[in-house]
């Protein structure tokens, strides 16, 4: 499908999928080349520099961000599986910045074409899924960044929205911090077990076998939750379902269970 | 008041064990953010609304100064006096001798969280004034002896059983068994025991949701009236209040409270909105006969310019707190000090101190709640962070997250080394998490003493793609993407 005005992009995978959860990033690569993109995947590739942002270190985060920067202004578009590196990439960066005559351009530059996958897929490549095929009931979660740094809140849903069989159910707290936020979790982990207990709560509510979000930090903490309270909602990335990757074990899941 | 900020962890932990106040924190919950949702729905023009208020601080703060005087002068020319007060200490020796220039024996006070944080009331009860709080909740609380726990709402972390033990200790004229299982009696008793406060107060202490340039006046929101009571029957009216108060016109007091009361309680109006302009004038049936405004700057000059600046747009509405995810699982007193929630975790280090309220500015997953629903458009999470930054350059905090830190960065910033280590990394992870998680990791204790930790699916994505690999592709033929 792909031909000379095919838009290059390169896939910033994230440290976590990466490490975690290669399938999204095989995910993402391919719901991008179906979409009709060049997807390049750049070895030079290795966090966004949120934990040092969060964690007030920001003359490293300016590090990161340059070498982020340098690696990846060149494509058409840089996309990222994931809200909060999203949000850190598209508004953090230029915050960042501010006042740098050199570097302040360079990051709004990036930023204009940096999109979080889900979004990227449905409002810049206006992408429709056809013969996509999951029985499953499904619970959607809003990452925090992913829903109010970058608005994404339709865009997943009408994906999915796709899937036949698939029943979306919405939980009353959605938008809800799931109780994840970096190094908030170990730090105070009574605070965010509570906050996640809830969160599970609501899921369990809605009835779905199946919870879903763009965040793997966010899915990470609800997966880990779910199996501490041995409850049986299997836990995935979107985009492991709109690329019909559901085959392999579910966050947290043993292998053999595929 | 002594802040209690450094023990944040413990005083979370202790909440969270506190089922009454877990209890309370649940019924917020349902409470003020739907009432909230439902206002603002109401308004076509709410998020206008919005605008307009930041806008409105926004240019008071780039003029502070002028309309200060402007201001002062319109106070002093209808007969009241300004006191500017730059610390806590003047402010409460201020109100301590407007009261004994009265004589005072008692002084009604109607809520501010000004007087609270200048701890006023202490210092006039050590000086042999009995202050007494008529807002139901600071009422409550003061019998207590308790910090308000919420901005609006200050006894919201009690159960009517708490309150109406309270009441039986505190009102021992009254009888013992007497019936007080309905909010209905316990505000009636409070009404009735109020009541010979509010006449017999020589002095009336409010606080100012708004002052206005334009008139000389304050502005005074409450849903029990019990204002109006303090500032009117008293001979003396003393105005406490934080110098970004102000407001340019009456114009924009009234577009200030037409976002104020739906962010706070979802309520289109608070129950009374009362405009206090000097003492009685020559025609007037009541009022006090002599009115004071004190001036409180406590810190707020040193935030102007700073990256907190925008902090001094906040109205106090509350609604930060309701929304925020933390604050419902802990509630106020956790936070340690007058404030709480977001606006408590910016406020509080510019007023006590960085380092005493260290842990405040993390106790946060920068969700960003509550800059969607803060009516000024603060951008809390956003000096969360900027504290966080303050707090690594003065490397507060453990040395060991730092080196953490530093040694993790110092791989992310060489591409190389970073791929071997992680190569590494998921090699020994995936040979002893081969069950797809972990029930606990030495090294991960704050995460698995409460949730499991996913392990690593096999080699890391980027050592898969470069080595060929697209992963499972068995869903191909079932499957057709492209352009709509
Ligand atoms: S910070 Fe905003 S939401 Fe919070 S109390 Fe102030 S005005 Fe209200």
């Amino acid at each position: 499908m792909s031909n000379n005005t095919s838009p290059r992009v390169g896939l910033f995978a994230t440290c976590l999928v990466d490490l975690m959860r290669p399938v999204v990033g095989f995910a993402a690569v391919k719901l991008l080349e179906d979409a009709g993109c060049i997807v390049d995947v750049p070895v030079a590739q290795t966090c966004c520099g949120q934990p040092a942002y969060n964690a007030g270190d920001t003359s490293d985060t300016i590090d990161i961000a340059r070498q982020v920067i340098t690696s990846f202004e060149n494509y058409d578009y840089i996309v990222v599986p994931s809200g909060s590196c999203g949000g850190m990439l598209k508004h953090h960066y230029i915050e960042l910045f501010e006042g740098d005559s050199e570097w302040a351009p360079r990051a709004q530059a990036f930023a204009d074409k940096t999109h979080e996958l889900l979004s990227f897929l449905d409002d810049i490549m206006k992408v429709s899924l056809t013969g996509l095929k999951l029985d499953a009931t499904v619970a959607y979660h809003d990452s925090c960044s992913g829903l109010r740094e970058l608005e994404i809140k339709k865009q997943p849903r009408a994906l999915l929205n796709a899937v036949d069989g698939l029943n979306l159910v919405e939980g009353t707290e959605a938008e809800t911090c799931c109780g994840f936020g970096g190094l908030f979790c170990v730090k105070y982990p009574d605070i965010s077990e509570k906050m996640v207990d809830a969160k599970v709560d609501d899921i369990v509510a809605t009835g779905a076998d199946t919870l879903v979000a763009g965040d793997l930090g966010c899915l990470m903490n609800i997966a880990g939750r779910l199996q501490r309270r041995n409850i049986d909602i299997k836990v995935r990335h979107t985009a492991e379902i709109l690329a019909n990757m559901t085959h392999g074990p579910a966050i947290g899941d043993p292998m053999d269970d595929a | 008041m002594q802040s209690t900020s450094p023990n944040f962890t413990q005083n979370a932990k202790d909440a969270l064990q506190d089922d009454p106040l877990q209890a309370a924190l649940a019924k917020l919950t349902d409470g003020f953010p739907i009432q909230r949702l439902e206002a603002a729905a109401r308004l076509p023009e709410f998020e206008d609304l919005r605008d307009e208020a930041r806008d409105i601080k926004t240019h008071v703060l780039e003029n502070l100064d002028l309309y200060l005087e402007a201001y002062e002068k319109k106070v002093v020319e209808s007969g009241g006096h300004v006191h500017w007060c730059q610390t806590a200490e003047d402010a409460r020796e201020t109100i301590l001798k407007i009261c004994q220039n009265a004589n005072a024996k008692t002084v009604t006070k109607s809520k501010s969280m000004i007087s609270e944080e200048i701890a006023v009331n202490d210092f006039l009860e050590e000086n042999g004034i009995e202050p007494v709080e008529t807002d139901l909740g600071e009422y409550i609380i003061q019998l207590r002896d308790e910090p308000p726990s919420h901005i609006i709402a200050p006894a919201i972390h009690l159960s009517k059983e708490q309150v109406a033990d309270t009441f039986r200790d505190a009102h021992t004229d009254l009888e013992k068994d007497r019936p007080l299982d309905e909010p209905r009696a316990l505000l009636e008793e409070a009404r009735a025991k109020l009541r010979t406060k509010f006449l017999s107060a020589d002095v009336g202490l409010t606080g100012a949701n708004m002052l206005i340039a334009e008139t000389g006046t304050n502005v005074l929101v409450t849903n029990e009236g019990n204002a109006d009571l303090t500032n009117n029957l008293p001979r003396v009216h003393i105005v406490i209040a934080s110098i970004e108060k102000i407001v340019p016109t009456l114009e924009d007091a009234t577009t200030i409270l037409r976002v104020l009361a739906r962010s706070a309680t979802g309520q289109d109006i608070s129950v009374y909105t009362t405009f206090c302009t000097g003492p009685r004038q020559l025609n007037d049936l009541d009022g006090p006969e002599e009115y004071h405004v004190v001036l409180l700057d406590n810190g707020r000059t040193d935030m102007i310019g700073s990256e907190f600046h925008e902090m001094l747009r906040c109205i106090r509405c509350g609604a930060c707190l309701n929304h925020c995810p933390v604050y419902k699982s802990v509630g106020g007193h956790a936070y340690g000090w007058v404030y709480s929630g977001p606006m408590g975790a910016v406020l509080i280090p510019n007023l006590i101190g960085m380092e005493e309220a260290q842990h405040l500015p993390h106790a946060s997953t920068l969700c960003g709640k509550c800059e969607s629903v803060c009516p000024m458009r603060i951008p809390l999470p956003k000096m969360l962070r900027r504290w966080r930054e303050r707090q690594f350059k003065a490397e507060l905090g453990s040395t060991r997250a730092r080196w953490a830190l530093k040694s993790w960065v110092w791989l992310v910033k060489r591409p190389r080394i970073y791929r071997l280590a992680m190569n590494m990394s998921v090699a020994i992870l995936g040979q002893i998490g081969f069950r797809g998680r972990f029930k606990s990791l030495p090294f991960a204790k704050g995460w698995t003493s409460k949730r499991d930790l996913a392990a690593p699916t096999g080699d890391t994505f980027l050592s898969q793609y470069h080595n060929g690999a697209r992963g499972d592709q068995s869903g191909e033929l079932i499957r057709r993407g492209g352009r709509k």
